[in-house]
């Protein structure tokens, strides 16, 4: 690895999370280029999850580095973390729920756009933030639920609210835990073919059970097995790579395999 | 049967931003702020209306942190009694010449205080979220409450602090010393910070605020620092609780500790704020108005009227936890939609089956609290007119069986009305649903 | 310095099972201290019918009855609303029960006397008499508290109730009536606090002002050794236990002290009103002391785990 660490959106360097006397996370190293689209794959139980825990600053590292952009930001508190520009969304769906969709979405502009702890100001009249949270309501398709309570939208809809508060604040880094978890098939058809254009041109790392989902959408794949990365690289060559095979349910790459992927 | 459809958020009416409405609604309130001691002229009325007038801050400001912040504080009453300390000594000192500051701004002085106690301890308090906030709050205001005893100088001992709220020369020829100067001084300054604080909850840091309630993990992640988010709010609540408390001190011309920073005064604010609805913005003035009714009237009447007031709360918490201005709300939203007439015989049923009842259950309240309070005074009483005798068994019996029919039948009409209820609702989704789509 | 542990035990009493409700089920039981209240008044009353020691099993029973009942009629309803609605329906409670209790047995303190058994000194050290019944209260308290964690980890009641406490949706999915768990752990906080009530109330007064008195104490403790720990709470009642009742036996202040240094002060200095308060007034304040020191220097408690 003779580059420059700079050029990466996202490293992680001997990475280590034990909780307690248990080690999830046993030396994991990743490196992501700018705009790069990765899906992170494993079995259950593999510290996926916890990976993306200890990236967005949830958890501290019990040892290791997570840079993001060239800077360190393992042991930042999330807030930190998310204005130098990562940004993430949950598995179970975190939204403002006594919020409407508009609202939501504005909240997520907020900070971004320098108004900070400001109380001097009235929310309509900041014509800058209310026309990006249009933008986005556009953009995820919700502009026709603009007034409805975010608790009162379907499931589906609800993810996508979750995009446009992820995507919201201009992150160029964007974590994606599950986004089609409990989605029906021509659900996540859509909701991937959204998360393309929306991410547009920013790194993306989505954890993805869905096989299908994962050879649409990523430019690479990690192989995360026991808390290590075992394998990143196209997804052709992570197909054909003898450890992945047997570490994961080979079964899935050649069910994917047989589809024609 | 799930009874939960009187509480699915998005069954309340939803008011449409600046439209003539809400111009009326402030002028309306403007108005009635100006017209109310005119209309009830009683010198009782004018005590009661000029209490309603400085708690409507205090419970807005209380339900900043409640209702819009999701933090639940057990100590506000120290931010508001810090505020009456500080102000009422600001007024000796203004009257002895040391500190020329006329009464007109001794508000803001108690304002001044609260936010300077908010900063302090805020800090702590707002460190930790949920239960814990909780119990630092009621930690910090038994710290203050404790401390009251310590510094007789500051606090006044047991007698409290005295002061004169005539002093200096006159304001354009108004003393203040009239009751009804006092009330207009505090209907100006209910109004402007009532508009204050709906104005907050339009900036930014209010909706934040509304976030953090939400899903304060989610807002870490949208770049905000919570607890810093929580910390500026309490400043800003702690600076409306100390102008109540400035205008208490006016109002009364006099302070104690152990009525002002106790842990049963913020347990009233809490009860009240509670009471009036957390989740709207008028909520609190609802409970303000409910606060002193009770305090002032009921407590008159009845000497069971902290026991009514707790199954009061305990029912409210457990069936409309929006609080009165909840109920107000969902019913606007029928009557929108022209299904309110239909439902009106429901309500009277339910109205009069439920008085039965009530009626029952306070005979025997009353004639227990007879019994244990006014022994000295013989087994008779009255109750609403009538002469009971409470060691009798005839009257429990009948306070019982009246109570038990009461009972039954609220409970047939209950049901009805739930049926009822649920299906106006289906009907109002539909009619939702059809809209949206076209 | 027993006298302390003592009341520390006592209030350990409290606390655990303040904890225990709080880690079983996210529920801040504001009332807590209210069914403390209740043992020691059903025990008053069933000591004058049966006798203090058939009083001792049956009233924290009782009580622990009635928790299970507000836990089946109240709590549940209200859980799903979250937890503001839980801590303030039980704060409802709590005033609800102060009434009742007023209403009947009167607003002033009841003679709620030790049996004979437990009066007189237990024995004498250093002139000073250690009484029979704060002994008791400290043998009590560890028996308790033996039996709790021996319930707990030993028995499968125990494994139940921890199963449901990390996953509810699992538990009851194998076949387990969480609901009925959590009632019974519920009741059983309750029943613990009435117990502390039973044997508390007649060592200490008995009276309506009981359970707010103790009430914010126990919260301070409960925060101080740190949310959901059990052992944390055990170390901070004791600390605070001995602390106070250390402290309300010292009657010297910052000024006495300073003057035995040597250094002048009088009424003229700067500060007087803070250095002429002696450590027995301060006494009072100390817990709540305790508590801003705890929150800003170590937020998590002496001992904390849950964090919410």
């Amino acid at each position: 690895m003779a580059q420059d660490a700079t050029t990466y959106s996202l490293e992680l360097r001997d990475l280590r999370k034990s909780f307690g006397k248990t080690e999830i996370i046993r030396g994991a190293n990743l490196a992501v280029k700018a705009g790069e689209r990765v899906a992170i794959i494993g079995p259950n139980g593999a510290g996926k999850s916890t990976l993306f825990n200890l990236i967005s600053g949830r958890f501290a590292p019990t040892s290791g580095e997570v840079l993001l952009h060239g800077q360190r930001i393992d042991g930042k508190k999330p807030f930190e973390i998310n204005r130098m520009g990562l940004s993430r969304s949950f598995q179970i769906t975190n939204i403002f729920p006594n919020l409407s969709v508009f609202e939501n979405l504005r909240c997520g502009v907020l900070w971004s756009m320098g108004y900070k702890y400001t109380f001097l100001r009235f929310l309509s009249g900041l014509h800058d933030a209310n026309e990006r949270a249009q933008q986005l309501m556009e953009m995820i398709k919700l502009e026709k639920k603009r007034d409805t309570l975010a608790v009162n939208l379907t499931y589906a809809e609800q993810r996508a609210l979750e995009i446009g508060i992820t995507i919201a604040g201009g992150a160029s880094c964007i974590l994606l835990d599950e986004p089609t978890a409990g989605m029906s098939r021509s659900e996540t058809a859509r909701f991937i073919h959204l998360i393309k254009e929306v991410t547009e041109g920013r790194t993306l790392l989505t954890v993805e059970h869905d096989m299908g989902v994962v050879f649409g959408l990523a430019d690479k794949i990690a192989v995360v097995v026991y808390g290590e990365v075992i394998a990143f690289d196209t997804p052709e060559n992570v197909r054909a790579n003898q450890r992945v095979q047997e570490a994961y349910l080979g079964s899935a790459i050649a069910d994917a395999q047989a589809e024609g992927h | 049967m799930t009874t939960t459809t009187a509480s699915t958020p998005g069954s309340y009416y939803r008011f449409k931003p600046w439209n003539v409405g809400r111009l009326l609604v402030w002028s309306l309130f403007a108005l009635l702020l100006i017209v109310a001691p005119l209309l009830f002229t009683s010198s009782l009325a004018l005590t009661m209306l000029s209490q309603i007038g400085y708690l409507i801050i205090i419970c807005l400001s209380y339900n900043m942190l409640l209702g819009q912040g999701g933090m639940l504080s057990f100590g506000h009453a120290v931010y508001t009694g810090l505020g009456s300390f500080i102000a009422i000594h600001a007024m000796n000192l203004a009257g002895k010449g040391a500190l020329p500051i006329p009464l007109v701004f001794i508000p803001l002085v108690g304002g001044l205080a609260g936010m300077l106690f908010a900063v302090l301890l805020g800090y702590v308090t707002t460190k930790k979220a949920g239960t814990t906030f909780a119990m630092i709050t009621l930690g910090i205001g038994e710290l203050v409450a404790s401390m009251a005893l310590m510094f007789p100088e500051f606090f006044g001992g047991e007698g409290g602090i005295t002061t004169d709220r005539v002093y200096g020369g006159s304001f354009f020829g108004i003393t203040f010393g009239p009751a009804i100067q006092v009330y207009y001084l505090i209907a100006v300054y209910c109004f402007i910070c009532t508009a204050a604080m709906f104005a907050f909850t339009g900036t930014p840091l209010g909706r934040i605020l509304n976030a953090v309630r939400d899903n304060p993990e989610r807002v870490e992640f949208i770049g905000y620092n919570t607890q810093r988010v929580r910390y500026f709010a309490f400043i800003i609540a702690g600076f409306f609780a100390g102008i109540g408390g400035g205008l208490a001190a006016i109002n009364f011309e006099i302070i104690t500790a152990v009525d002002s920073v106790s842990i049963l005064r913020s347990g009233g604010y809490l009860l009240f704020t509670f009471l009036g609805g957390a989740t709207f913005f008028f909520g609190p003035i609802i409970g303000a108005v409910l606060l002193v009714f009770a305090s002032v009237l009921l407590s008159e009447l009845t000497k069971a009227w902290l026991l009514y007031l707790g199954l009061v709360f305990l029912f409210m918490v457990m069936y409309a936890p929006g609080g009165v201005a909840s109920l107000i709300m969902m019913n606007l939203r029928v009557a929108k939609y022209g299904k309110l007439r239909a439902l009106l015989p429901s309500y009277l049923g339910l109205a009069g089956t439920g008085l039965v009842a009530m009626l029952g259950a306070a005979c025997m309240v009353e004639m227990t609290y007879h019994l244990q309070l006014n022994a000295a005074l013989g087994p008779e009483m009255s109750f609403l007119g009538a002469t009971l005798n409470a060691k009798a068994l005839a009257s429990w019996f009948g306070s019982g069986f009246v109570l038990l029919t009461g009972l039954g039948l609220f409970e047939l009409c209950r049901r009805e009305y739930v049926r009822q209820w649920g299906r106006i609702q289906e009907e109002i989704e539909h009619e939702i649903k059809r809209g949206e789509a076209l | 310095m027993l006298n302390g542990v003592s009341y520390g035990l006592l209030l350990f009493m409290l606390s655990s099972g303040l904890t225990l409700i709080f880690s079983m089920m996210g529920v801040l039981n504001f009332a807590h201290t209210s069914f403390y209240m209740l043992g020691a008044y059903f025990a008053y009353t069933l000591s004058g019918l049966v006798g203090f020691w058939p009083a001792l099993v049956i009233a924290p029973l009782l009580v622990g009855a009635m928790g299970a009942l507000f836990e089946r009629y109240s709590l549940r309803r209200v859980h799903k609303f979250g937890h503001v609605p839980e801590l303030l329906v039980t704060f409802g409670l709590s005033y609800l029960v102060l009434e009742v209790v007023q209403l009947v047995w009167g607003r002033s303190t009841v003679p709620y006397g030790l049996p004979e058994q437990l009066q007189g000194p237990l024995f004498t050290l250093f002139n000073t008499q250690f009484p029979k019944s704060r002994s008791f209260i400290m043998l009590v308290a560890l028996l308790m508290l033996l039996s709790v964690w021996l319930l707990l980890t030993r028995t499968r009641i125990g494994l139940v109730i921890q199963a449901a406490l990390k996953h509810p949706q699992m538990t009851e999915a194998l076949g387990h009536n969480v609901p009925r768990v959590f009632m019974l752990v519920f009741g059983g906080g309750c029943a613990l606090a009435g117990l502390a009530g039973v044997i508390g109330g007649n060592t200490y007064v008995t009276e309506p002002a009981m359970a707010a008195s103790v009430g914010s104490i126990i919260f301070v403790v409960v925060v101080v050794g740190g949310m959901g720990s059990l052992a944390g709470a055990f170390l901070a009642s004791l600390l605070i236990g001995v602390v106070q009742t250390f402290a309300v036996a010292i009657d010297e202040s910052l000024a006495s002290g300073l003057q035995a240094l040597g250094v002048m002060v009088s009424e003229e200095t700067f500060g007087w009103p803070v250095l002429k308060l002696t450590v027995s007034q301060v006494a009072p304040i100390l817990p709540y002391l305790f508590l801003v020191l705890i929150l800003i220097f170590r937020p998590k408690g002496l001992l904390g785990t849950r964090e919410d």
